[in-house]
Order: C-alpha cells, then sequence, then structure tokens
C-alpha cells in the first residue's frame, strides 16, 4: 500500500512552484510512491539498536575560525543575474499572487 | 463592529504572548561562510557561492556563532544540547536566496530556560525560555513602484550581503497570567533581551538597524467563570506580527492586536489564525501571508553540516564568562554609584549604563562619568540624531578627558573643546589638547602679564578690593579668561589680582 497519495504531490508540486499536469500527478505519484515506500523499508529493518541517523559518517563539530575571506566582487556576484538593478538583483513582484 | 480599547479587552479577555527574538551576532563572518558580516556596504560586495546558495557551495559552521549562541543560551538558563543539527526550513522568497534557511529544528543547541525580567516599578515577571536556535539572515529586499510597501510593488531588488548572517531565535513559552500588564511585560522582556546581548557582547543590540527584531503572538482567550481555572480554559487563535522593531513598537503592537482581537471576538467573528505586519506610520497590523498558504516548511536534517556537539567542558568554561542579568547589574551600581532612582532611570533610558560603567572602570567618579554622558555627549548624539552608543568617542577616551581636568591640564570649557576635536577623528584628547594648544596656562609668568594688562585697563578694580569689594575681582579674572581664550586656570588668575591688590585671598 502506498503511503503517499496523489494529492500529497500535487501539495508537494504547489509547495515548490512546479506546475504539473493531470498526466504528470497520474504518473508521478506512482513513481514517488514506489521510491517512498523502498526507503520504508528501512524503517522495518533498523531494530531499537539502530539510532536515527543524519549524516553517513560519525563525525561532529567541523567548524571554521571567525576570519573574513575575500567575497566576490558586485560584478562577479550579479553575472549570472537575469536582470539586476543598483548593484542589486531584480525579481518579479513579490507576493503579487496575494496582493 | 465594535471597536476596543486595549483596557477594555484587558478586561473582557484574558491574554496569552509569546515573542520570538532574532538577534544578529556580530561576529566577523557568516554563519556558514567566510563573508564579511558587517552593516551598510556597497550591495551585494559581502557574497560568495555559499551565502548566494550556488549550486555546490558548501556550508561550514562558524565557530565564533557557535560559542556565542551557547553563552546566550546560558545567559537565558537553558540546558545546551550534548548533540544538536541543522534543518534545512524550505519556502520560496526572493531574499533567500537557497529556497532554504539554514536553521534548527528538533534538536536545538539551546532548550529550556527562563529569564527573569524587572518592571519598571520593581515587579520581577519569569519568562520562560522555549528554545534558542542558531540559525542565518536573509537578504533585503528594496520594493520598487506601487506604493513602495510589499503589496502593490512593481519589482523587488535583492542585496543578499545580510543573507547568511548568523541569527540566534530566541522562542518563549506561551506567558499567560499578565493582564493588562501585558504590554509592559512584552516591552521589558525585549529590553532585557537586548541589554543581555549586549552585556554577553554577542550583538551589538540595535533595534533601529534590526540587529534585535522581534516577532509577537498574541491571543485572547474567555475570562475564567467561577469555580474554573484559567488554566484550563483553552488558547484563543493567534496572530503573530512581524518585525517589530522597537521597544515602543512592542508595547504598540500588543495594544493595537488585543484590542483588534477583542473587538472580533465581542462582535462574534473569529480570529484568524495568521501573520501579520507592523505599520510602524500608523501603529497598526494587516494580514500578511494567506492562510490557505499555510506554513509548511518541510524541515530535514542539514546533509551538507555536521552536528554541533560542544563538550560539557567548554560549555562550563563559557558559564563562567556569562556577566551578571542585567536588572541585577543595574541595581548594584546605582547602589555602589549612588544615584538616585531617577538618575538611574535617566542613565538606562539613554541606553547610557554600560558606557557609564566603562567610563567608571576606566578610573573615573560615577558622577563625572554621568555627567560627560548625559550632559554634552547627550547633546551631541541628540544633534546629530544618533544613539549614544555610535558616537565616535569610547569611555576610555572620556576618562582620559576627565583625567585631564583632574589633573589641572585643561578645565571644563577647554574639556568641550577638546572633546569636540575628539568627536571630530582628530585623536585621543591629550592628542587633541596638544595639536590645538588648549592646555591651561598655569604659568605664572603668562597669567601675571594677563593680569597686569587687564588691571591697566581698568585702573578702579584695584582700589575697589582694597576698598574691600572683593568681588571686583571677578571683571579682571573675567578679561584674563577672555585674554586666553578660556585657557587659563580661574582660580589661580584670581590668587594674582588679589597679591597684585596686596589682599589675602
Amino acid at each position: 500500500m502506498s503511503s503517499l497519495e496523489r494529492s500529497d504531490v500535487a501539495r508537494l508540486a504547489a509547495l515548490a512552484r512546479i506546475d504539473m499536469t493531470d498526466a504528470d500527478l497520474d504518473r508521478l505519484s506512482g513513481q514517488l510512491a514506489v521510491i517512498v515506500d523502498a526507503v520504508a523499508k528501512v524503517a522495518e529493518v533498523a531494530g531499537e539498536d539502530v539510532p536515527a541517523t543524519s549524516h553517513p559518517i560519525p563525525m561532529a563539530n567541523i567548524h571554521r575560525e571567525d576570519e573574513v575571506r575575500p567575497s566576490l566582487s558586485q560584478d562577479d556576484a550579479l553575472a549570472a543575474a537575469p536582470e539586476a538593478e543598483d548593484g542589486r538583483f531584480r525579481v518579479p513582484q513579490i507576493l503579487g499572487e496575494e496582493a | 463592529m465594535t471597536t476596543m480599547t486595549y483596557e477594555q479587552a484587558m478586561e473582557e479577555f484574558d491574554p496569552v504572548f509569546g515573542i520570538e527574538v532574532h538577534v544578529e551576532l556580530n561576529t566577523k563572518t557568516k554563519m556558514f561562510c567566510g563573508c564579511a558580516n558587517e552593516f551598510g556596504a556597497e550591495p551585494n560586495t559581502q557574497v560568495c557561492p555559499v551565502c548566494l546558495g550556488l549550486p555546490g557551495a558548501m556550508p561550514v559552521t562558524n565557530d565564533k556563532a557557535v560559542e556565542s549562541a551557547i553563552r546566550l543560551g546560558l545567559a537565558l538558563g537553558c540546558s545546551i544540547r550534548e548533540s544538536s543539527r541543522f534543518a534545512r526550513k524550505n519556502y520560496f522568497y526572493p531574499d533567500l536566496a537557497k529556497d532554504y534557511q539554514i536553521s534548527q529544528y528538533d534538536e536545538p543547541t539551546c532548550y529550556e530556560g527562563s529569564l527573569d525580567v524587572v518592571l519598571d516599578d520593581g515587579t520581577v515577571v519569569t519568562i520562560g525560555i522555549e528554545r534558542a536556535h542558531m540559525e542565518e539572515d536573509a537578504g533585503k529586499n528594496t520594493h520598487v513602484g506601487g506604493t513602495g510597501g510589499i503589496q502593490g510593488a512593481d519589482y523587488s531588488l535583492v542585496d543578499y550581503n545580510r543573507g547568511g548572517v548568523p541569527l540566534v531565535e530566541i522562542v518563549t513559552k506561551p506567558i499567560t497570567g499578565m493582564g493588562a500588564r501585558t504590554a509592559e511585560v512584552a516591552r521589558a522582556y525585549v529590553a532585557t533581551i537586548r541589554d543581555i546581548v549586549r552585556a554577553l557582547d554577542i550583538s551589538d543590540g540595535r533595534m533601529e538597524q534590526g540587529s534585535v527584531r522581534a516577532d509577537v503572538n498574541l491571543s485572547l482567550r474567555p475570562k475564567a467563570v467561577a469555580g474554573e481555572s484559567q488554566d484550563d480554559v483553552p488558547f484563543g487563535k493567534r496572530s503573530e506580527t512581524k518585525n517589530v522593531n522597537s521597544l515602543r513598537a512592542i508595547e504598540r503592537a500588543v495594544h493595537f492586536e488585543a484590542a483588534r482581537q477583542a473587538s472580533l471576538l465581542l462582535g462574534g467573528q473569529p480570529v484568524v489564525q495568521e501573520t501579520r505586519h507592523w505599520h510602524e506610520d500608523t501603529s497598526s497590523t494587516t494580514p500578511g501571508r494567506s492562510k490557505e498558504e499555510a506554513e509548511d516548511y518541510r524541515y530535514f536534517p542539514e546533509p551538507d553540516l555536521l552536528p554541533v556537539e560542544p563538550s560539557r567542558e567548554w560549555v562550563e568554561e563559557l558559564r563562567s564568562t556569562i556577566p551578571e542579568h542585567p536588572a541585577k547589574m543595574r541595581a548594584r551600581l546605582r547602589e555602589e554609584w549612588g544615584f538616585s532612582d531617577l538618575e538611574m532611570r535617566d542613565v538606562v533610558a539613554a541606553d547610557a549604563l554600560i558606557l557609564i560603567a566603562a567610563t567608571v572602570q576606566a578610573g573615573t567618579t560615577a558622577q563625572a562619568a554621568r555627567k560627560w554622558w548625559m550632559g554634552e555627549l547627550s547633546r551631541v548624539a541628540n544633534d546629530r540624531e544618533v544613539a549614544l552608543t555610535a558616537l565616535p568617542v569610547t569611555p576610555d577616551a572620556i576618562a582620559e578627558l576627565q583625567g585631564l581636568i583632574d589633573e589641572g591640564k585643561i578645565n571644563d570649557k577647554l574639556a568641550r573643546q577638546a572633546l569636540e576635536g575628539v568627536l571630530a577623528g582628530e585623536g585621543s584628547p591629550a592628542e587633541v589638547v596638544a595639536s590645538r594648544g588648549l592646555e591651561v596656562v598655569s604659568d605664572d609668568s603668562a597669567l601675571e602679564k594677563a593680569v597686569d594688562d587687564a588691571l591697566a585697563a581698568q585702573p578702579d578694580v584695584l582700589a575697589k578690593i582694597q576698598d574691600g569689594k572683593v568681588q571686583a575681582a571677578g571683571a579682571i579674572v573675567g578679561a584674563v579668561m577672555k585674554a586666553t581664550r578660556g585657557q587659563a586656570d580661574a582660580g589661580r588668575v584670581r590668587e594674582i589680582i588679589l597679591q597684585r591688590a596686596g589682599v589675602e585671598g
């Protein structure tokens, strides 16, 4: 039984700002469900003695000193921006859909 | 719809509130990259692939930011988690370059604390702290066109210099039972946090620059009926007012939201659980993100960063660096300095406490330090429309200046001129005194000549003094001070005049 519903996929797509057709949703909810279910098998295999882990290598505290390193120039920073103005990234109207 | 006042709202309902405070840390670099963490640079000049969220860039945690977060947690009485980790908080907004913010979710570094807050009348309220976690700041949007506000803008411009600056977010537990004092407690809590981060020297604590920012959550619930405990009455729906950035605004936002919600409830309308924007100009709030877009940040552990596991030894070492609680320090200093309640309140209100303490530390008496910071320096700060702390003069320099007066090298008037030079960036007080030639003339031959000149110009004065009208000497003192451009030691001038008149001083 799939743990992932079609409505879940539609909601995730909306949250991720991805436009999906009905056909996309049908196809992807099937495929994603297979993946989610496969991963869920791990939970069945892992016993009480296996701690939850978020990183494959048991390391911690890899920090850096608080020392300033060179930044990009403004030109380099903006080089890949579709639009720029006054040294800033120019982006479409924000919250237009809610105004 | 009925329109309620805050006071009426508090009579009808029981308020519950909570506050989230974001503190921008004053580390040299950002949270996860080596870009400078400095306010006011040209846009997009303190950015790199990490804080611009370019593909493949890898974050590395700033050790100093972790230290600052732990010290803040300890000052708030929090426990420090032996192993904490970062999480991604996913949402879309142009000021967030990566489309997720690195934050902490289920394993914040600091948790379960409490903080005593002292109100103006001395009442102590203990605020429960849920957590204090590390995260990164977003960039800065400028809305162009339309009304200039966030709504109705034609487009936006983004500067990512602030993106990735280290933040600690402090979240309170729900605060209940404050009734009509809710607004006052909210304000005092944020003021205390600001004082603590300054005392820890982990942030400049400037609310006007956004380095301490508050979100105010407020809800109202019915008052308990007879035989019922207020604790058993469920919480009402809450609003979260974002970015309330001054102490006065905190109080006003609580006033506005309580009155707004009470008006809705009494009119039979529901309060909508939502984010609201604060408007400083009108002291009011308007709805922010719409309800349909219920927050779903899909937090998950940040795979690019490793857990933070501070050793117990380090935590204890940091604990020993935690300064006294600001309110307790104020009480102690008031006692030590012998200030009146009113003097102390003025000092605190002017943000001069730490400056005066540092000046006293550098060897000046408390009254002299107070005189400088609350007098001349407050006047200058006021003229320049900047905070006292933003003046380009250090407590050490003020102590040096006062020292020059105490040694008799300069008088009060010359000291003010020297201060002017210090504020103009001409150097230390001693350097300005030397370069501007401000030293008091105590060389007797020079003074004697100036006195003789003045006496010659006003020949009747000597006779008057010899007649017993000693106060007539004042005119000569004035003339000498004028002739020496205020650099004479007035006491010594008077002695010389009296000697010339053959009268004992």
